[in-house]
């Protein structure tokens, strides 16, 4: 790990005169950027920790029906608040079912979603990446690649987006605030991460200095309680990245989809919002054919970047199956195995 | 530049001076302070091993700054059993044989500590597997890991509900 | 209760006291409060720390390392490179003996291998070392690596695994085969493994003069003694190893690799104490791993479902340096009573580290291609697997003739499924599913291993207060040495275990061997019964020659050592305690010797296996692919149990490490590059606890009087065969999909789903 000088700003202001400099990254939790130094991908010069500022770590509730996330509220205290978990189970889930326990009581909301890809290649400093090192080539795209993007990839990045948190909060339109050298801001969440174009070292749309302060959720998104699930294909039963995943979420009115939310990860280098699906079920009733077409609908751009076709049709199948279950309703209690097909085996078995 | 920081570790406070930013939790308690208890599996938040309990939460110390955690309360292995009478998890992980090479044992019972205090998973034992899986064991010691904390776990809803009684 | 019979029943007859009792480990507090020491965990004053830098290519050359750079970092105390590190003693590419694999300890430009030791940097502070090693910034001339199973020319090596004859036949297996009615022909593919013990390499190095004294974990302790003694050209009562706990070693500590030599050298060139410990990646290289194979199997079954031949051909890698070759297609030798069996291997040579033993090397990967073709061939027959298991059931070791020393799989076979529930299986795959729509699969492995027995040699002695001691520079690296060699000990000595001190685990106590093989039981046991035989027997001699002694005139043949006393065996009224026959000598202890070693003679006459099968249900999403090990069943017969507890223990790590090669684990290796692109714990994929499901162990009551004096066939890697391919065969029996590339990946599924 290269030597850095390490700043305690007292204030927010603080913070972000600190890290506008250049070499400079904020530190909160650093479950993914000590992992980044260590490996050389992230090299420093100045580490802004953000963790002892006041006023960053509260789950609020606000008049208007939304919901605010300060951006230093861990991964694990978010899913646990009982509340938050009743009223975007979708959210809970996928808080559970990334990473292990110990990472999730560390991790925060805003490091979460800055998390940088795991691409193998990204990772290998001794490999051409494109994300790492702006011009330099890309080994993944005829490399070992099968878990590689589907969607919104380029020729100079095929990387994918690693959160699990992020999916549900893209479907349920959530947004960013920011606090930057212009003062505070917001965009949509589906605004933050970028697509790579020619441009892939450019993870978001922050500016040098800009702090995520707090994720909001509207206060639409509460409407999908009832219908809300998360589904995460991973290779192992625990403690593993998706190989897709899918958020789907149901505003269900006299036996019919009055609103659906639909996102994907682990395809693109941001949760994918599927508009075009959502589109397709409204109005409709929540039917398997249904949810065939909006997954059809979902996929209808995807295009394999190298070994990973099967990515395409095990998104459409995540996505029916997602539907099925938000439609099925959110259950009493998030699964034992959170996001897992074999979150429901019951164990009774049948010839 | 040296950090002056002071940290209590297993009830004691100690105060002293970091002359590397650099360092992490882990290679503080084992480099520095030579409680070796807590191991390095993988040094990058993928083993678990290195699980300790920071003011009250299991979090992975080797993806920790010391640094930036000037002030906190540390749990150690060294710190969980009171003299000689071990702590209910570390005697039902001897009585269920929850480790063979023993190496990823501090972080197993610490991790099972943490999870405890949690109180997600209770007695339920696929929520006790899901909730231990951020401690890799490459023996394969994970059946007698659950057994001992269920059993752990049952002492301590014995425990409460007498003082609740 | 304790008792060691003197006389010349059959020794299996003899113990059964402390051995058979499930003792918790006796090293168990040390492990729970975090007190027992692992190498790593050692500091001596004045102790720098030292990283290595390792290539990032696979082949060709280093043309420059900066130095200079390194050295300005601050900390950073020296830079040991081929240009300026101590001299060895000898060559390390000299293959002195044949245990002894060629290591990277400096001596050249050359790369090898990808995560090949270039340069070790030694510093103040392991913050300062690690950055030192970065900025070491190596630059290379490069060459295209061979990569893969296809990466050159084939050959026959001369040997495979640890000098078994490449290629064996018995019978006209083209003969077989061409009047088989039912012929199955099938290629199986298997990866790249990594050992990832728990515990990464490690070693604290102090030198004293030309005395050395070293904490690393090892499973041989005399043979790393004797390499490093070779090395550095020092006598060996120079050196002292301490390895008294192992986190961990699946044969990846079994032999002296280039790392600890590293760490040696380099407390050497700075005169100072150091540390070296190998980073996660860093142990995807130079310290050893599974060979990939491709295994092909042709097989034929009569009409009524009797093997007519069975052909094995494997073809593995090994290094561009060096030689280790999987023996995967011996597993075909012991099981299936085929009349006409073939087992051949080829193999090219690739920019890897060299291959080495990987629990079970050869057994594993043989097993799951064996028990996966047996299964199809079943399946072609349309016959039950165990049925058709059963019906191809060996009475006689197939590719020998020889008869078994003991077999008790047919027991195996029915107590495993009667526990599994196998008889309410169906024929046909894709039939049965779970409350929530899961496809659900039975499948069943045979396990087989074989029983080994190497060199070892034990030091007893009985103290004037009546205590024993036992000393054998044994190894736990977490199967229980502390445990069930203690209980040998006590039972040997006539004493209960809390009455023995049981010393392990340094190079200064007498030679337990290697821990490998699943042997060490068995061989360090040996060794540690004769001892103690012998120190009774020379205790008996006091007595019984002493007119004091109620014992007198009683004679070797007629005394029983219990419970700190020895009785006249025709009158157990008659006795005296060891403390009253040492104080009456005038002694203050008296010791002996004793060995263990492979008996010759019983290997000509006797195949010496153990035995298992295992049964495995999982559970497949039918949409996503995604497959779940739901129950596993393994019996097993492997000789006498000396700790159910531990040993069950080790039959459960074997199973899971069966269902991880079935699931799991695989190194990616980009085939441009040579370079391992998951090489860390967080994509090279092992089994978490939610993978693991309820396991259960039986283990077959099996008496062998041949293998060795206790009766032991060794269980440390026998739970991974037959397990691997029982997951495999589940997950055909779930879906109707024959996945035949390992690990089974949810592409190949879903696209057949």
């Amino acid at each position: 790990m290269k030597p850095f000088d390490y700043v305690r700003p007292a204030t927010v202001a603080e913070a972000v005169a600190a890290a506008a400099l250049p070499g400079a990254v904020f530190l909160a939790a650093g479950t993914n950027l000590l992992d980044l130094m260590k490996g050389g991908v992230s090299r420093p010069d100045r580490l802004v920790d953000v963790t002892h500022l006041d006023g960053l770590d509260q789950i609020e509730r606000l008049a208007d029906g939304s919901v605010r996330i300060g951006a230093l509220v861990s991964n694990a205290d978010l899913a646990h608040d009982a509340d938050f978990a009743r009223s975007y189970p979708a959210v809970a889930e996928a808080l559970l079912s990334g990473a292990s326990a110990q990472l999730r009581n560390a991790a925060t909301v805003g490091g979460n979603l800055l998390q940088r890809t795991r691409c193998a290649y990204f990772y290998d400093t001794a490999s051409r990446c494109n994300k790492r090192e702006a011009g330099s080539g890309c080994d993944a795209r005829d490399g070992e690649n099968r878990s590689h993007a589907v969607l919104g990839w380029s020729e100079s990045c095929i990387a994918t987006h690693p959160s699990d948190f992020g999916v549900p909060l893209v479907a349920l339109d959530a947004v960013v605030e920011i606090e930057g050298r212009g003062g505070r801001r917001e965009i949509a969440l589906d605004q933050l991460h970028r697509l790579p174009g020619d441009t892939p070292e450019r993870d978001s749309a922050l500016e040098p200095g800009d702090l995520i302060v707090a994720v909001r959720l509207p206060p639409a998104a509460r409407g999908f309680a009832a219908h809300a699930r998360y589904l995460k294909v991973r290779e192992r039963t625990s403690y593993a990245f998706a190989v897709v995943s899918a958020a789907a979420a149901l505003r269900i009115e006299n036996g019919k989809i009055a609103e659906a939310r639909l996102a994907l990860g682990g395809v693109a280098a941001k949760p994918w919002r599927a508009r075009g699906a959502e589109d397709v079920l409204r109005n409709v009733a929540p039917t398997a054919d249904a949810f065939q077409e909006a997954a059809w609908r979902a996929l209808a751009d995807a295009k394999p970047s190298g070994d990973n076709a099967f990515k395409i049709e095990l998104a459409r199948r995540i996505v029916v199956r997602a539907l099925l279950l938000a439609a099925a309703g959110t259950p009493a209690r998030i699964p034992a195995l959170p996001a897992s097909p074999f979150a429901a085996t019951s164990g009774a078995i049948h010839a | 530049m040296n950090h002056s920081i002071s940290l209590t570790v297993n009830g004691a406070r100690r105060d002293f001076v970091l002359d590397d930013p650099r360092v992490t939790l882990l290679d503080l308690l084992r480099e520095r302070l030579h409680l070796t208890g807590t191991k390095k599996g993988c040094d990058r938040g993928q083993c678990g091993a290195c699980t300790i309990l920071v003011d009250g939460k299991r979090i992975n110390s080797c993806l920790a700054l010391a640094i930036s955690h000037d002030g906190a309360d540390i749990l150690t292995i060294e710190g969980v059993a009171r003299g000689d009478q071990l702590h209910p998890v570390q005697a039902a992980f001897i009585a269920h044989d929850g480790f063979q090479c023993g190496f990823c044992t501090p972080g197993q019972i610490m991790s099972a500590i943490g999870m405890m205090s949690e109180a997600q998973a209770g007695n339920d034992p696929e929520r006790i597997r899901e909730c231990m899986s951020g401690n890799l064991c490459r023996c394969g010691a994970y059946a007698g890991i659950v057994d001992a904390v269920l059993e752990a776990q049952g002492h301590m809803d014995e425990s409460n509900q007498r003082r609740s009684a | 209760m304790p008792e060691l019979n003197l006389t010349s029943a059959p020794a299996h007859l003899r113990h059964g006291s402390n051995i058979g009792q499930p003792l918790t480990r006796r090293d168990g507090v040390l492990k729970v409060t975090g007190r027992a020491t692992y190498a790593a965990d050692n500091h001596p004053p004045g102790m720098l720390f030292a990283v290595i830098a390792v290539s990032s290519i696979a082949r060709g050359r280093v043309t420059s390392l900066d130095v200079a750079a390194a050295k300005r970092h601050p900390g950073v105390v020296d830079v040991m490179t081929p240009d300026h590190k101590p001299e060895l003693a000898i060559d390390p590419e000299i293959k002195t003996n044949p245990f002894v694999f060629r290591m990277e300890a400096l001596h050249s430009n050359e790369v090898r291998y990808a995560n090949q030791p270039i340069a070790v940097v030694i510093a103040e502070t392991l913050e300062a070392a690690t950055e030192g090693a970065a900025l070491l910034a190596p630059r290379y001339e490069t060459l295209p690596p061979l990569v893969g199973l296809d990466a050159g020319e084939s050959f026959v090596p001369p040997v495979v695994g640890v000098g078994n004859p490449t290629e064996n036949h018995r019978g006209d297996v083209e003969a077989g085969l061409a009047s088989a009615e039912k012929r199955i022909e099938a290629t199986y593919e298997t990866p790249p493994q990594y050992h990832n013990a728990m515990e990464p390499h490690a070693i604290v190095v102090q030198w004293d003069g030309d005395r050395l004294s070293v904490d690393m974990p090892t499973q041989g302790l005399m043979l790393s003694l004797a390499r490093i003694a070779e090395l550095f050209g020092i006598a060996h009562d120079k050196i002292q190893i301490r390895s008294p706990f192992l986190g961990g070693g699946f044969g990846s500590k079994g032999l002296m690799g280039g790392p600890p030599v590293l760490g040696i050298m380099a407390a050497k060139l700075v005169g100072r104490p150091i540390k070296l410990v190998l980073r996660r990646e860093q142990m995807y290289g130079p310290v050893g791993h599974r060979a990939p194979t491709r295994q092909r199997l042709r097989i034929g079954a009569d009409g009524e479902g009797r093997l007519t031949a069975l052909d094995h051909h494997a073809r593995t890698v090994s290094s561009t340096f060096d030689d280790f070759y999987e023996p995967a297609a011996d597993a075909s030798h012991t099981l299936y009573a085929a009349p006409a069996i073939r087992t051949s291997h080829d193999a090219v040579r690739v920019n890897t580290g060299t291959p080495l033993f990987m629990r079970a090397p050869g057994e594993a990967t043989g097993s799951i291609a064996l028990e996966s073709a047996i299964d199809e061939m079943a399946w072609a027959c349309g016959m039950d697997p165990l049925a058709f298991r059963l019906k191809n059931y060996a009475e006689i070791e197939p590719i020998t003739g020889k008869p078994f020393s003991s077999k008790a799989l047919r027991a195996c076979y029915e107590q495993g499924a009667a526990r599994f529930g196998w008889a309410k299986r169906s024929l046909r795959p894709r039939q049965m599913r779970d409350d929530a729509g899961l496809l659900v699969g039975w499948g069943m492995g045979t396990a087989t291993f074989p029983a080994l027995m190497f060199q070892a040699e034990a030091r007893a002695a009985i103290r004037r207060d009546g205590s024993g001691v036992m000393e054998i520079g044994a190894h736990d690296m977490g199967q229980g040495a502390w445990t069930a060699l203690a209980q040998i000990a006590a039972d040997g000595l006539g004493l209960d275990v809390d009455r023995v001190e049981f010393k392990a685990g340094t190079s200064d106590l007498p030679d337990a061997g290697i821990a490998g093989g699943s042997a060490h039981t068995a061989t360090a046991g040996a060794a540690i019964h004769s001892a103690g035989a012998a120190v009774i027997a020379r205790l008996a001699d006091l007595a019984t020659n002493d007119e004091r002694s109620p014992l007198f005139g009683a004679g070797n043949a007629g005394v029983i050592a219990r419970d700190g006393r020895l009785i006249r065996r025709d009158d157990e009224s008659r006795g005296e305690s060891y403390s009253e026959i040492l104080a009456r000598a005038g002694v203050a202890e008296v010791e002996a010797r004793g060995t263990g070693a492979p008996n010759p003679a019983a290997m000509e006459e006797y195949a010496m296996h153990a035995h298992g099968a295992v049964f495995a249900e999982v559970k497949v999403d039918p949409d996503l692919g995604q497959v779940r090990v739901t129950r596993m069943v393994g019996a097993f017969a492997a000789g006498r149990i000396v700790n159910p507890r531990m040993v069950q223990s080790q039959l459960f790590g074997g199973m899971i490490w069966g269902m991880s090669f079935a699931l799991h684990e695989e190194a990616i290796t980009d085939r441009r590059s040579g370079r391992i692109m998951n090489a860390n714990l967080g994509e090279y994929h092992i089994p978490v606890n939610a993978d693991v499901p309820p396991l259960d162990v039986i283990t077959v009551e099996e008496h062998d009087p041949h293998v060795n004096a206790l009766g032991i066939k060794g269980v440390g890697e026998i739970g991974i065969t037959g397990s691997a391919g029982a997951v495999a065969n589940a997950v055909w029996h779930a879906t109707g999909v024959r996945v035949r590339r390992f690990p089974i990946r949810i592409e190949e599924l879903l696209t057949q789903l």
